[in-house]
């Protein structure tokens, strides 16, 4: 990685920092140690399922949020403040500049998750008293959340590459909904038939895919989880991200910026 | 070529690249997790929790689990054997008609998904009478749904006075339609006579709205033509063989020796087919999928 982009990537991340991005966390911490506690007094026999279910689905929603309303704004607000023309007036690529943006934020994201992961393993010992082999799935599952994030970041940075920042937020939002409900649009469009079969399906494999990354109901249950499952859900999520971010890089090289 | 140009040769490339291998590992995923696909998921099974979901859009709801119970059935129907079962028809449609309990289509198609007899349908006629009479109480205006209660007691549930009943609010009821209470007298005094199940069935084809309806009251009317008329037919060709003591070589042979009045064709206007053996055969059997002779064997 060049240090152009290395620079671009910490301060991205440093901004957010700044920007109090972080500070999810204590409401993240206060959840589960509430989760946690109160739970273990008015349920029977659930409370780890809960903590993980809890836990990791905070973990998700509180990332995608900060995914979609920081993501949205890397562009955006670096015209709207004109520090991108100081930026790119140094020698700096305008895609180097779109891949260091998105790798500081899914650092940012990296840093959010492990403190939440953190928070999720202790209410998790809290409540069970000691971890398993099977806690092994939640770690898993907190994997795919990040590789659910790195997507989301990708998506919100290409919309933010050409459109303003609510239109960004409604359209990677749906995209969210939309690729939560993935397979299901493969499945209905399996069932079309004719031109507007194959019209359909390459709608639905655009689509990004959230739900073959979603195992979070598996890891409270602690079931493992396929290791090719893991190896494909990486592969998916860096090519997904690949993609948006390569149309990202092309569109923001055609921009007029004067 | 200059360095911008090369920029965007090359994301474009990894673009393309990056857009084919995503959908080739999506194709992949959906492989290795079959369980996850459309068919068996029944995401929210209470309906009263869905209500809370959706946030007071209750009907685009019940739309979408109208379309899932759709493509449930027709999925399953399409791809067919003898031990195809529809486990998730009956609670799809009931979460269906409790998220809107004013979707007629769903009571109307889906008794009937439940009605027929498997691999065709559900078999489920207890069901259909539920889904029903659940349609019924709340939309007591609907005389189409009182119209659809008789069908599956009379010709599912062999239940001709509750069938008699059914037809007779059908036929009487405020927007009722009239056409329908020669079928509650009939079942009431001719309950079990095939002569009355078809009579239900030509009246469905003349009064459906809906051309999956009529094409279904169609096939049943055909089929049961043709259960009719092929031990007609066979009786026909004894009667040659017991003439000639021969089996007839053809239909005009036999329309030839008097026996019949010409070459006979089966209720879909196609002509039988004459077994060497004597046995009476349609050429297209998928035309009568309700039917229960005439029907070469496919084992």
């Amino acid at each position: 990685m060049s240090a152009r982009i290395r620079h671009i990537a910490f301060n991205t991340f440093r901004e957010a920092v700044r920007d109090r991005v972080l500070y999810n966390l204590v409401f993240f911490a206060v959840l589960m140690a509430g989760a946690s506690i109160l739970l273990g007094q008015i349920s029977i026999d659930i409370e780890r399922q809960v903590v993980v279910n809890l836990g990791l689905s905070a973990v998700s929603l509180f990332g995608v949020v900060i995914a979609i309303f920081i993501g949205i704004g890397l562009v955006a607000k670096e015209i709207e403040r004109r520090t991108l023309y100081t930026v790119l007036a140094r020698p700096v690529r305008r895609w180097e500049f779109i891949v260091g943006k998105f790798l500081g934020l899914v650092g940012t994201l990296v840093v959010n998750t492990f403190f939440m992961a953190l928070g999720v393993f202790a209410a998790l010992l809290y409540v069970a008293r000691h971890f398993e082999r099977g806690d092994l799935s939640v770690a898993v599952a907190l994997y795919f959340i990040v590789l659910e994030f790195v997507v989301i970041t990708a998506l919100a940075l290409l919309f933010s590459s050409f459109s303003s920042p609510l239109l960004s937020a409604v359209l990677t939002f749906a995209l969210f909904i939309v690729g939560t409900f993935a397979e299901d649009l493969r499945g209905f469009a399996a069932m079309t038939h004719g031109a507007v079969r194959g019209i359909v399906t390459v709608m639905a494999y655009l689509m990004p895919n959230f739900a073959a990354l979603n195992v979070i109901s598996q890891s409270a249950h602690q079931q493992p989880i396929a290791g090719s499952l893991i190896l494909y859900n990486t592969v998916y999520a860096v090519l997904y991200a690949g993609a948006a971010l390569a149309g990202a890089v092309l569109i923001f090289e055609r921009r007029n910026l004067k | 070529m200059t360095a911008r140009r090369s920029i965007t040769f090359a994301f474009a490339v990894l673009l393309v690249v990056c857009l084919l291998g995503q959908a080739a590992t999506v194709h992949r995923l959906d492989q290795m997790r079959p369980e996850k696909t459309l068919e068996e998921v029944l995401y929210v099974p209470s309906a009263k929790v869905l209500q809370r979901l959706s946030l007071g859009y209750n009907g685009l709801l019940a739309d979408i689990y109208w379309t899932r119970a759709v493509q449930y059935f027709g999925t399953r129907l399409s791809s067919r054997t003898k031990s195809t079962r529809y486990d998730l028809l009956y609670p799809l449609l009931d979460i269906t008609t409790d998220l809107d309990r004013n979707l007629i289509p769903a009571y109307e198609f889906g008794a009937s998904f439940l009605t027929q007899t498997p691999p065709l349908g559900a078999g489920q006629a207890d069901n259909a009478v539920k889904l029903l009479k659940k349609g019924v109480a709340a939309n007591p205006e609907q005389w189409r749904l009182y119209f659809d209660l008789g069908f599956v007691y009379y010709l599912n549930l062999k239940d001709y006075a509750a069938a008699a009943d059914a037809f007779r609010q059908a036929g009487s009821m405020p927007g009722g339609n009239p056409n329908v209470l020669p079928m509650a007298a009939a079942s009431a005094q001719l309950g079990g006579d095939p002569r009355v199940a078809r009579a239900l069935w030509q009246l469905t084809y003349d009064q459906a709205s809906q051309d999956l309806v009529r094409k279904n009251a169609q096939a049943h009317v055909r089929s049961m033509d043709l259960d009719d008329a092929v031990p007609y037919l066979e009786s026909k060709v004894a009667q040659f063989r017991a003439q000639h003591g021969r089996n007839p070589a053809g239909w005009m042979e036999m329309a030839r020796a008097g026996v019949l009045p010409g070459v006979p064709k089966d209720p879909a206007g196609d002509f039988y087919r004459l077994t060497a053996d004597g046995h009476v055969l349609v050429q297209h059997p998928d035309k009568f999928p309700f039917a229960t002779r005439g029907i070469p064997d496919t084992e």
